[in-house]
Parts: structure tokens; sequence; C-alpha cells
């Protein structure tokens, strides 16, 4: 099915980017049979300051686990993207969030600019699901593993009185780009 | 599924192993980037009717595991260079004492409180002379997290077998990573357990006097007998002594203990050595980077090996200058200005050969770091 994806997550530190990318792998290992390595680079902050994940996914074994060009870029911050849109694979996706993102160069990869921060507020209200909504966005468009199989990594990772908002959020997800 | 499939960080494999060890005492003092292990372990241990305790500093959490290990508990401290500058003195007192205990160091870049949250192998020397006087010691990594597993239980099997702290030489990138890990049924590796004296209560019970085989049972401290424990040399009730015949023997064996048992102790990996004729040295996270680089060179037909090692102290001189034999060149890859680079090159004829592929900016080694300084090894430039 697949070779090797390469996905980097950036962001700022709460919004979440580094759980989806520990959500996102995790799937892979667990429930498609998968290898996956995910690693991380922040600063000393607890909120705030710029944040970056890392996920290999692939069939075969994952020796260097960063990302140097990635397949697949999302930038949730205006400053994550104007620090990270050039290591853009040719060919590959690069996935911003258009109230937080104002692309200012176009790349040689698809380049979809989403309104997904707007989305979440409208629908569910709360902005504590935004990363698992854009995690809805890019499976959707990667096929990189299946909504149920995301499910099952929430079943276990997410208190029980935010599962609910949590899968309807990855669902709205999923349908913004059908 | 596989039951026993997980998707963890390395600290996590850390903390599996050691239980699986039969850990059952943790004192530390949280930092980043070991914070996962006290982290899991403040929630397991006490599951299993174990301790967890966090202490004010890190030479607390030093001498409170010297202290529970001397009444028979498997103990463990985690920590990162600053801490572990903190533990020296009660790591040499541990050391003297000849006190079982595993001390997990998660390297991040130095010196002082340096870079907490990146990546770096500085303290490979500090494992080894970071506490004063002659002594040995035996300091332990792992690039992957099977291998994190392997090597902790063997750190506690090694801890016990040599009466010794055995340091466990982590990093940023091995211990934040989450990869996929099968955890061992019980029974799968093999476990050493306390060896105590078979001396009974109210006979004369000599602590500090080996048996043939060098190892020297231990009584429970606070339990059947009662006797000394003491940094300052001592004979074999563990009474001071500056006798110089118990001052020789002593240091004698607390080095011998260890040199003499270099091959039960080494484990290292190898990759395409037979044929090699440029050898790769590596460990930790920075031997991830090299085998990428070898595993992409063999399919061009590159006759590239890599040896990893997992035992870096006592420092393995015969293996590396065994594999190293027919090399026309020897690269170290490793985060650091040169720390196992020196050894490789007192063990490597002529050491002329043996060249360092480093990187010390708290980004963590990259294949095309590696493979540029192959280049300028073989004319090619970068």
């Amino acid at each position: 099915m697949m070779e090797r994806c390469r996905l980097v997550f950036s962001g700022s530190g709460g919004q979440g980017i580094i759980t989806a990318a520990v959500i996102l792998a995790e799937a892979a290992v667990l429930h498609e049979n998968l290898i996956a390595v995910q690693s991380q680079a922040y600063g000393p902050e607890a909120r705030g300051g710029a944040s970056r994940s890392d996920v290999i996914i692939a069939d075969s074994e994952i020796y260097f686990p960063k990302v140097n060009q990635p397949n697949v870029l999302v930038c949730l911050t205006q400053e994550a993207y104007n620090k990270f849109y050039s290591i853009i694979r040719p060919g590959g996706l690069l996935l911003t969030d258009s109230r937080y993102v104002r692309t200012w160069d176009k790349v040689d990869a698809m380049q979809r600019e989403l309104p997904m921060y707007e989305t979440v507020m409208e629908k569910i209200g709360k902005p504590i699901v935004f990363n698992i909504f854009m995690l809805g966005v890019l499976i959707t468009m990667t096929n990189l593993v299946s909504p149920e199989s995301i499910i099952k990594v929430l079943e276990t990772r997410i208190p029980p009185g935010f599962l609910e908002m949590n899968k309807k959020a990855l669902y709205l997800g999923t349908e913004l780009v059908k | 599924m596989n039951k026993n499939i997980k998707f963890i960080q390395g600290n996590e494999a850390c903390v599996e192993a050691a239980l699986y060890a039969g850990l059952d005492f943790f004192a530390g003092y949280p930092i980043t980037p070991s914070t996962e292990v006290a982290e899991h372990l403040s929630s397991r241990l006490p599951q299993i009717g174990g301790k967890f305790i966090q202490m004010e500093d890190e030479i607390a959490s030093m001498c409170a595991i010297i202290g529970a290990s001397l009444t028979g508990h498997k103990v463990m401290t985690a920590t990162s260079g600053p801490g572990f500058s903190l533990m020296q003195e009660a790591l040499g007192y541990a050391i003297m004492t000849e006190i079982p205990c595993v001390i997990v160091n998660v390297q991040r870049g130095g010196p002082s409180t340096g870079l907490p949250t990146s990546v770096g192998q500085g303290d490979v020397g500090q494992a080894l002379w970071g506490t004063h006087g002659d002594h040995a010691i035996i300091a332990l990594t792992a690039s992957n997290h099977q291998d994190v597993f392997d090597i902790t239980v063997h750190a506690f099997n090694m801890a016990e077998t040599y009466r010794t702290p055995v340091v466990l030489l982590f990093d940023e990138v091995v211990g934040h990573m989450r990869e996929r890990f099968f955890m061992p049924e019980p029974g799968e590796l093999p476990l050493v357990e306390r060896l105590r004296t078979s001396v009974k209560g109210g006979v004369d019970y000599h602590p500090y006097l080996p048996r043939e085989d060098g190892r020297l049972p231990m009584s429970d401290f606070g339990a059947e007998h009662r006797y000394n424990v003491t940094g300052l040399f001592h004979d074999m009730w563990g009474f001071p002594s500056n006798n110089p015949g118990v001052v020789h023997g002593l240091i004698r064996h607390l080095m011998d203990k260890i040199n003499n048992n270099v091959h039960q102790i080494t484990r290292f990996k190898e990759y395409y050595l037979e044929d090699a004729r440029t050898v790769l040295i590596s460990y930790g996270s920075a031997a991830r980077s090299a085998l990428h680089v070898v595993e992409n060179r063999r399919k061009r037909g590159e006759r590239l090996g890599l040896l990893e090692l997992q035992s870096l102290w006592p420092f393995p001189f015969g293996l590396v200058r065994k594999k190293c034999a027919d090399a026309r060149y020897v690269v170290v890859v490793e985060m650091n200005m040169g720390q196992i680079l020196q050894p490789v090159r007192m063990a490597v004829d002529p050491p002329e050969k043996v060249f360092l592929a480093n990187r010390i900016d708290g980004v963590f080694i990259n294949p095309t770091d590696i493979r540029n300084i192959l280049r300028l090894i073989q004319g090619k430039g970068m």
C-alpha cells in the first residue's frame, strides 16, 4: 500500500499537535500493522513557543526517526508556516489553517488552506478538539489510516467524558474534505 | 493484534524493563528528558507494592536507592546530565561499598544546564570518571526500544552479579521517541537475583570477603547480621582500615571484578562487518543514523559496516581491535567531541585511520552529516 510517508506537524505548544501525531502513529502501529516512529522538538515552555512533531509511517524498518523533507506538512500557526513551509517534499501536501495562517508563497505541492479552527468553533464550540479535527481532515486526504483505527486509540487515550466530543471532531474533520 | 505490542517512548520501555527485572524501589528528582521514567514509575510501583519517592534533589535520590538496595531491594534512579553531576559523590560511595543499583541518565545537551530539551551524548566520559579515585564502572546504552528493554534488564543483572552501580546512558531521542515495542513474556529474559549469604544469624559474617569467583554474598541490612558499611577503605567486616595491604587489595578487587569480566559485560550488535572496508562505530540514538547510512550504501554495493556498542564501560578494546582489523577507515559516530573516539583510537591500529563524525549543536545527527564526513575521508570533498 505504501512505502514511506513522512509527516511534520507544526504549531504552538498547547494546540495538541504532539498528541495528534502520537495518536496517528499509534493507530498505524497498533491497528494497521504498520511501522511508525514519532518524535518531537519543543522548547522549555509548557505553553506557547514553537513546537513540532515528526511522524514516519512505513511498511519497513525506520532507523533515522526525524523528517527532513515531509510528504505531509501541517502548519497551525503563522510562525510554524514561516519556519517550515519551504521543507515540503515536491508533490507533497501542505495543510494550513486559514484562521491562523496566511500563506504567502507557492510551493511545489498540493496546498490546502482550510477553515479547520472556524469549523470546530462553529460546530462544537471547544478549541480543545482542534487537533483531532485536523487529524480527521488529514487521514481523509492521505488515506494513511482508517478513522476506526484512530477511534480505537482515542478510546484508550481520551478521558470518557471527552470521548464523544473527540469522535465528533474526527468525524467532522473527515466530512470537511469529502 | 499481538497483545504484547505497544507504541511507547524509550523512557517507558526502560520502566517496563526495570519492573520486569524486579525493581521495587525508585527514588528520583524528575528532570527533562528523563521525566517520564519517574512519571510512569510513580503510578506503576505503588500498584505492585513497590516504593516511589520523589526526593529533594539528585544526591538524596542516589543515597536513598543505595540504602534501599542494602536492605535487599532492586533499585533505580533516573536523571539527566545536571542531576548526574550531583549524584557523583554518592555514586563513588556505591562503588566503594559495592551496593547494586541502576542509574539512568537520559542525556541532553551539556555542560551545566545546557540544552534541556535537546539531544546530546556528552556524559559518556562522566559515567566513568565523574566520581573520584581509581574505580571501574559499567555503562550501557541502546538505540531502539526493544534494545532499551534488553539492556535495562542486563543492567540490573550486571548490578547484582558484580555488586556495583550500573549507568544506563540513554539520550533525548531514544528517551522521547515513540516506536513499536513488543513486551517480552515473563521468563523470556534471564534475571539475576540477589546473592544472599548462607551464614546464619549470630555467626561471624564477612560482608566484604569475596568468594573464590569474586562475588560477595549480601545480607539484608537490618536483618540477620550486624555489619559496618563505609566509604572509607575497609576490611572484610566492613570496618575502616588504612592498612596498605587492605587498601591495595580492595582497589584491585573493585577494578578486577569488572575488568576481568569484560566478555560477560560487553553487549554489541554488528551489521555487514564481514567484508566492510569502512567501519562505522556508534551507540545510542546516533547509531540509528549510522545504520540508515549503512543500509542505504549497502544497496549500492558499498562495503560499509556498523559496529553498534551497547556497553561503553568497561570499554571493549579487544572487540573493537578485532572488528576493525581489516578496515581501511573507522568512523566513530557520536554526539560529543569524541568521547568514544579516544578509546577507539587506543584500540585500533593504526589510530590514524580513525575519524570522528559528530554533531554537538543539540540537533540530532543526520545521515547527511555522516555521508559528508565519509566523502571527505574518501577524498571526494563535501
